[in-house]
């Protein structure tokens, strides 16, 4: 089967964890976090490659990728909010931040936006409940937001210029 | 390697250590990183450089320092003076703590504790004494450092740094001196009981694993961590990884397994970053592998990540995971001790219980017992958070009130507000109302309130938190969270869910509440795994304490 994944350079760690578990079945959860974290979400064809490589059934694949909230299987937004709705970060008003965004971005939270510009994720417990509520936008942990702060903060990232420190 | 190689090893670091008169530790966890700690550490490291003090002042990142709402935090350890943590530290604040460490400064006094101001905006003062913290202060002074003790002090990717600080020194007089039973035996005298929520007494646990016949036998470190506001596990991954290998060398050992492994939720990049290259230390150093220390003993260990998913926590959904499936969980018995990883006996704790086994052997069982309750022996990590004024990542020991963790250590409610309960156990947990402040902290205490110990969250609520909010918040997560293999636990928390759904948007009736404490009581009883028998605690117990807050959502709804 011809697949649109042949040579791409990004299976090359996914054929690592392959072979350093000798491809046994038992390897399938560690496979799958490698390939989501070179690709960024589990594709059809990718999927199909990690059943083919482990020589484990497609349906087997399938029903563990499902089971796990951190796999995906679309492509994220270009850029990403992630907001902690752990205990602190909603007991300090985290629900308002989600329900914010959800309105301004038209986007439900764990979905991207219709024209693929922003994803809206939830995260539980980013360790740091002491600076809550607590956000991740593009890889940037910022401390201590609310709704206003954080809608300001996605739109300047959004604008495409840097984001400040909103003091 | 041989045991006395350890000594070798901890004097050399000693010699270069022993010449440096302070050691300035830049917090490096989770919380202080993402508050700054980088240039600050950077900032440390260029002052001394700049000021020619490399000769007697040592840098280093530590493990977390506690007072995580106060970063970035920078613990001083100087010859022969009391140890001191500065807080909200920046770069400028830094370039000045260095300068107060050259020889011709003169010395920093330390603030009065009888009035700690932490309740002051958290900005840079330009009188350095605003940002000391002495060991004295009630946020320090009422904990107890048994699991943490190493904590600001070792640098948590050195081998050798916990090496030096007495580490694996235990392991080595284990496996050289003490049969597998009489290490058990030691345990199970110490009273130590799992950290992982339901304090099931260890050394038994561990004597099942020993007596169960079976060629091969596993040890697996539960690290999944699952509640949903809470970080003590991660943090002694990621802070003290050697003290968790260690505990599960001296398990492998007790119980007669030769693998081990690690068990990390895929949301802590950091704590698998330095358990992966702790055990790389560990290997190149002959402390994991085979006959280690020239014994009969081998032990390999590995890291399985998780995928985020809250059943897998749970033990037998646990090694359903780590075997490559679907982390679903199964009846018990049989229990892991019986047939637990691939058919075989496995002894399974939690990470917070394999790091209290190195202090607990280094001191013998009984100085371990001598701190805590009669039936709770020990300390307890908790990640203190919500509506306080310090909040931060605590060590105290067992029996210690409520009250004291709240108002002591946790500085009071800020804003003026009154306390209004205290929540534990996450998910799985209940509330601790203002009249049981007085409660003292141990398994049974909490549990006759319908709250659990649970593995370490302990969020405060104050008069402005609404606790019908906090219960559906936990039984969204819940719902979410249920694998769905029982009927009970699948439907009954959504449809407990949608019950206080409708009573937050005031369209209840007193039926509604009726049906929700029935439900609640059912799916309880009747789950397969402890998702479901704990997801209706939050639920029943601010039913208990709160149930006015659920009556006046109806009535004024139907008003
Ligand atoms: C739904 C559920 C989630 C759990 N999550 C965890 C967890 O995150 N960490 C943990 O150590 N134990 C967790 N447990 C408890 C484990 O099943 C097990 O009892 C524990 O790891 C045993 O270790 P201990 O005796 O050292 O506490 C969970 C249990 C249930 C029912
Ligand atoms: S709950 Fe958000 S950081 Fe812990």
């Amino acid at each position: 089967m011809t697949s649109t994944l042949s040579g791409d350079p990004r299976l090359k760690s996914v054929d690592r964890a392959i072979k350093k578990n000798g491809a046994r079945g038992d390897a399938l959860l560690e496979v799958l976090n490698t390939a989501q974290e070179s690709f960024g979400y589990l594709s059809q064809d990718l999927i199909r490659y990690v059943a083919r490589e482990l020589h484990v059934p497609l349906a087997r694949v399938y029903g563990v990728a499902t089971f796990y909230h951190l796999f995906t299987f679309k492509p994220k937004g270009d850029h990403t909010c992630i907001v902690c709705l752990g205990t602190a970060c909603y007991v300090k008003g985290a629900g308002d931040i989600v329900a914010a965004l959800e309105a301004e971005y038209e986007v439900k939270s764990g979905g991207t936006t219709a024209d693929g510009r922003l994803s809206v994720t939830t995260a539980r417990c980013l360790g740091s409940c002491g600076l809550a509520p607590m956000l991740v936008l593009d890889g940037a942990v910022l401390a201590r937001n609310d709704a206003n702060s954080t809608l300001e903060r996605v739109a300047v990232v959004l604008d495409g210029t840097p984001a400040q420190e909103a003091d | 390697m041989q045991p006395h190689d350890l000594q070798t090893i901890a004097s050399k670091v000693q010699a270069v250590r022993g010449k440096q008169r302070t050691r300035l530790m830049c917090c490096g966890s989770t919380a202080c990183l993402s508050s700054g700690a980088e240039a600050v550490r950077t900032a440390l490291d260029q002052a001394v450089k700049a000021q020619g003090l490399a000769a007697d002042v040592h840098v280093g990142t530590s493990g977390c320092l506690g007072l995580c709402g106060r970063g970035p935090l920078v613990r001083r350890e100087a010859d022969g003076e009391p140890a001191l943590t500065y807080h909200d530290v920046d770069a400028e604040v830094a370039a000045r703590i260095v300068a107060t460490e050259a020889p011709s400064a003169p010395d920093v006094a330390s603030p009065d504790v009888a009035s700690p101001d932490l309740t002051s905006p958290d900005v840079a003062s330009p009188d350095l004494t605003a940002h000391i913290l002495p060991e004295t202060h009630p946020f320090f002074a009422r904990q107890h450092k048994v699991v943490l003790a190493l904590n600001g002090t070792i640098d948590p990717e050195h081998l050798e740094d916990y090496i030096a600080h007495g580490g694996y020194a235990a392991f080595a007089r284990v496996v050289t001196t003490m049969s597998p039973a009489e290490a058990c035996d030691e345990v199970k005298r110490s009273g130590l009981r799992g950290r992982g929520g339901a304090g099931f007494p260890t050394g038994i646990k561990w004597r099942a694993v020993l007596d169960h016949p079976g060629e091969r036998k596993f040890v697996i470190a539960n690290g999944d961590e699952g509640d949903p506001g809470a970080y003590m596990d991660r943090t002694v991954m990621e802070d003290l990884p050697h003290q968790v290998i260690e505990g599960m060398l001296i398990a492998g050992y007790a119980v007669g397994a030769q693998q081990g492994y690690l068990y990390v939720r895929g949301e802590y990049p950091l704590a698998v970053k330095r358990l992966e290259k702790a055990i790389r230390a560990a290997g190149r150093q002959g402390l994991l592998g085979a006959n280690i220390f020239g014994t009969d003993f081998s032990f390999k260990l590995d890291i399985r990540i998780g995928a985020g998913a809250f059943v897998c926590g749970e033990e037998t959904a646990l090694m359903a995971s780590v075997e490559g499936s679907r982390g679903v969980p199964r009846m018990r018995p049989p229990y892991p001790a019986q047939s637990g990883l691939w058919g075989c006996p496995t002894l399974i704790n939690n990470v917070e219980t394999f790091a209290n086994i190195a202090p607990l052997f280094a001191g013998g069982a009984e100085k371990f017992a001598s701190v805590g309750t009669e039936k709770s022996k020990g300390t307890k990590i908790f990640a203190l958070a919500g509506k306080l004024n310090q909040t931060g990542l605590i060590e105290v020991p067992m029996g210690i009130t409520l009250r004291e963790i709240v108002f002591t250590i946790g500085g009071g409610i800020p804003d003026g507000k009154a306390f209004k309960a205290a929540q534990t156990g996450g998910p799985s947990g209940g509330c601790i109302p203002a009249e049981h402040l007085d409660t003292p902290v141990d398994y049974e205490s909490l549990r006759a309130l319908g709250a659990i110990m649970g593995s370490g969250g302990l969020i405060v609520l104050d008069e402005t938190s609404s606790m019908p909010d906090v219960a559906r918040f936990f039984m969204e997560f819940c719902a979410d969270e249920s694998c769905g293999k029982c009927v009970p636990c699948r439907v009954g928390t959504v449809q407990m869910h949608g019950l206080l759904d409708k009573i937050m948007q005031q369209r209840a009736t007193p039926a509604d509440i009726e049906k929700l404490q029935r439900l609640g009581e059912l799916v309880k009883r009747t789950s397969l795994c402890g998702l479901g028998q704990s997801a209706p605690n939050p639920v029943l117990s601010t039913l208990r304490y709160f149930r006015h807050e659920y009556d006046a959502l109806v009535s004024e709804g139907q008003a």
